[in-house]
């Protein structure tokens, strides 16, 4: 029997009313928005206070004193706090700015009519958001998988692809307008995304093959072609394996001037997530993709094609992908060079599970990741971090967004009555 | 599947497949004629070499061959199997196609040597270099799996390894416990991940992914943090020695191939063995099966479900750890970001195309590592072929063989889900 998909939003909001009075944290949050979203927000808190212990543990400062550790003790958690603080402070200002300078640049700015000290103080926000947007359409990708059961490791492959395609249409049309030239390179974007996307779907609904697999053969074949694109048919003049420019009217309009990259890419990243919320929960489409997700079998019971929800889903998704890889080249780079999908495939499917494979979530987790990635740069500039400090956060908190049972234990809320969504199921059938 | 149903009575749906896929061969039979013979000419001569520069064994001459003769030969070879298939069916898949990739290999490497030299030993020795890493990671995904649990964290076990390994070698000054090192940090990160899909039930591939992120985060952290600097005293451990096993050494071909090797790929081939003798014909293995298969039928004959998954993942995870240290101590000495490049996710590749069973979760990583060596080999021949083209073929393979067109591929009936006591 297919379970409908929604008992589980029903029975999560019944629960605060029927349960009696909570022990641990629990007993802070109510209702049932809150409660979704406490276990990912207790595993963002761990996964940064881990953060916190790596980078005190391999400071300078730390291991200077901790050698007189039993002469000054008091002295070691001034060092780690020290540490921890300068680390993460410079994190903040990289990731949002500083807020007076905002003020101060908004005052120039209202009194003279100069924005120079405003845009300067606004680009680190800016540029957080900007790298937030790849983000939320490879996140809403892998999480449109999760819904229909399929697991799409495939994201960064389908983003390289994807970011190829925006870019041929990109660079090999000319004297398009603008209004005609940008939805075409878009569409070629999503849809070379697709192509990558719907063969693994493909061969997962006809031969049951698994995905899993087969998206990880698809993304070494997405960069072999790469390889051979960049150095040969798509190569720009000059040496450097790179595709030429993008024309300008296909383009994603910026919002400033130079250097500020913020542009309309977010806009509509944002707009692809509602889509993605109204086909999954207001369209039978989705309703169709959730019952496959929550059980195959009793789906095709209950009249569901499940051979052609499996197909259209990774169709999607890997348009989806695509379409992170094209945001990024349209509206930022103009340009794709070789190791340009580098770590979206893995920080997407981290994205998927923060947000708990729903729109919402994945635009908040995604904006959380954008700001954590953009602020690392600064961070190792100022503190000597190393910006792979942010992969190890984001392991981490996977593990304990995928364990709720380890943060429920750690902080001991009550188990919740709803049982947990399926993920995936194994390489079976 | 066609082929095997064969000695039943054939169903109307196998006959046309068996038709079929004997047309495709002829057709690539007919093909090879028309890809290879245009641009050679009549005279002309591919020479093989057939000894490895400073190899024990005993010297034999290489092998010479005409180029269109050669091309001619084996691709009637690849028409008469389709044919033959056509018309009578071949029984066993495996050697249908056996047959026809290595006459289309063969005819491939004909062509692309012409009038050149080219040495098949040299490439078929780094074929098995090349395969050791695959190979021990398709080993880790079978051990485990064939407890059901599943470990796509071997890319990240395999880097933590290799970076442990390499430190503790320099620190230590000593090749071996550098390897045990990173044998044990392999068997600790498994361990981990046991705890976390046995204990929490952590849904396992999520927790794989996981330990990958990790994985990569914490080693390129320490990689930019201290060995970049101190390269010298972190990072420089040198690698283990060529061990030469007499007399089995001196044999001209094999020799070079498998008895001049370092001791990762001598273990390499000992724990394919191994590991097929304790999978098969001991009761330990006898139990693992079960608990892979049936976990609630194993419970009530008195196996322990979880004593059998732990052991099996961290001995799985001891054996990705040695395949870690295949890419420092192994191979280059040295730790770089993100060296693994893939290999461990190659190896679950693997482990599927060899049916889960360690013997052909070997040979499959065989052709893996064969392809790596003969794209890196193309590319110093300069073929007409884009080098990146051949690049794709193993994965393309992986693909082809999923779909179960060449014999299906099938998982232990229990791999991935967590067991609840009752």
């Amino acid at each position: 029997m297919a379970t409908p998909p929604n008992s589980q939003e029903t029975r999560n909001a019944a629960s605060p009313a029927a349960s009696p009075p909570r022990p641990g944290v629990a007993r802070y949050v109510s209702g049932s928005a809150a409660q979704a979203l406490l276990v990912p927000v207790l595993a963002v808190f761990v996964g940064l206070l881990l953060g916190g212990v790596v980078i005190a543990a391999t400071d300078a400062g730390v291991a200077a004193v901790f050698r007189a550790f039993s002469a000054d003790p008091g002295g070691v958690f001034r060092a780690i706090w020290q540490a921890v603080v300068k680390g993460y402070g410079a994190l903040f200002y990289g990731s949002i700015g500083s807020p007076r300078e905002m003020l101060d640049g908004y005052r120039i700015y209202l009194e003279t009519g100069d924005n120079k000290a405003l845009l300067k103080a606004i680009y680190p926000f800016t540029e957080s958001l900007t790298t937030a947007t790849p983000y939320i359409f490879a996140g809403l990708a892998v999480a449109l998988g999760f819904r229909c059961g399929l697991f799409n490791i495939g994201a960064e492959g389908q983003f390289f692809i994807g970011a190829l395609g925006a870019a041929f249409v990109g660079y090999s049309i000319s004297g398009l307008p603008a209004f005609l030239h940008l939805p075409l390179a878009l569409l070629g974007g999503a849809l070379a995304g697709a192509v990558w996307g719907a063969v693994p779907g493909y061969l997962k609904a006809r031969f049951g093959a698994h995905e899993v697999v087969n998206t990880i053969m698809m993304n070494w074949i997405a960069f072999r072609l790469s390889d051979w694109l960049l150095t040969g048919p798509m190569q720009a003049a000059g040496f450097r394996p790179v595709t030429p420019n993008i024309k300008m009217t296909a383009a994603l309009p910026r919002f400033f001037e130079d250097p500020l990259r913020f542009n309309w890419g977010f806009i509509l990243a944002l707009v692809m997530a509602y889509v993605v919320y109204w086909l999954l929960f207001k369209t039978t489409i989705g309703f169709e993709i959730r019952a496959v997700g929550a059980n195959p079998d009793g789906a095709k019971y209950a009249g569901i094609n499940v051979v052609r929800n499996f197909v259209l889903v990774m169709t999607l998704s890997g348009a989806l992908a695509g379409l992170a890889g094209t945001a990024q080249v349209l509206g930022v780079d103009h340009w794709v060079g070789q190791g340009f999908s580098a770590g979206y495939g893995f920080d997407s499917i981290a994205l998927a599970l923060l947000g708990k494979s729903h729109p919402l979530g994945v635009v908040l987790a995604a904006l959380l990741f954008g700001f954590l990635r953009s602020g690392a740069t600064r961070m190792q500039s100022l503190a000597g971090i190393p910006i792979d400090i942010i992969s190890i956060i984001q392991g981490l908190v996977i593990i304990f967004v995928a364990a709720p049972a380890l943060i429920r234990w750690l902080f001991r809320i009550p188990v919740p009555t709803a049982e947990e969504t399926v993920l995936t199921r194994g390489w079976g059938k | 599947m066609a082929a095997e149903t064969l000695s039943l009575p054939a169903t109307e749906a196998a006959q046309r497949k068996r038709l079929l896929i004997g047309a495709l061969l002829i057709a690539l039979g007919l093909g090879m004629i028309l890809l290879f013979l245009p641009d050679s000419e009549a005279e002309q001569t591919a020479k093989f070499g057939m000894n490895l520069v400073g190899s024990a064994a005993i010297k034999i001459p290489d092998l010479v061959v005409p180029v269109q003769a050669s091309l001619y030969i084996l691709s009637l070879v690849v028409v008469f199997v389709g044919a033959f298939h056509m018309a009578r069916g071949v029984r066993s898949s495996g050697a249908l196609f056996g047959i026809v990739a290595l006459a289309f290999v063969g005819a491939f490497l004909v062509w692309a040597t012409k009038g050149k030299s080219f040495s098949l030993i040299g490439m078929l020795s780094s074929s098995l270099v090349r395969a050791t890493p695959i190979a021990l990671a398709a080993l880790c995904g079978v051990i485990s799996e064939r407890a059901a649990v599943v470990n796509i964290g071997i890319e990240g076990i395999m880097l933590i390894s290799a970076q442990a390994a390499v430190v503790a070698a320099t620190v230590t000054k000593s090749l071996g416990l550098g390897m045990l090192i990173g044998i044990l940090m392999g068997g600790l990160i498994a361990a981990i991940h046991a705890f976390l899909v046995i204990r929490f039930k952590v849904d396992q591939i999520v927790s794989g992914v996981a330990i990958n992120i990790f994985a990569a985060g914490i080693t390129s952290f320490i990689s930019s943090k201290y060995l970049q600097e101190q390269g010298d005293l972190l990072n420089n451990s040198g690698t283990f020695p060529i061990i030469q096993i007499p007399l089995l050494s001196r044999i001209p071909i094999l020799g070079p191939i498998f008895f001049e090797n370092n001791i990762v790929v001598y273990l390499m081939m000992l724990i394919v063995i191994v590991m097929h003798i304790v999978l098969y014909y001991t009761p330990w293995g006898l139990r693992t099966r079960a608990v892979g298969e049936h976990p609630k039928a194993a419970d009530t004959l008195g196996v322990n479900v979880f004593f059998v998954r732990y052991v099996n993942v961290i001995v799985g995870g001891m054996i990705a750890g040695l395949g870690g240290v295949y890419f420092t101590l192994g191979s280059v000495g040295r730790f770089d970001e993100i060296m693994t490049a893939g290999k461990g996710f190659i190896g679950l590749a693997a482990m599927i195309s060899g049916n889960w069973n360690p013997i052909g979760a070997f040979l499959a990583s065989l052709i893996f590592g064969f392809a790596d060596s003969l794209q890196v080999k193309m590319q110093i021949l300069a073929t007409p072929i884009p080098w990146q083209f051949l690049a794709m073929a193993p994965y393309l393979i992986t693909m082809v063989v999923l779909t179960g067109v060449i014999g299906r591929a099938i998982p232990p009936a229990a791999d991935g889900q967590p067991y609840e006591k009752q």
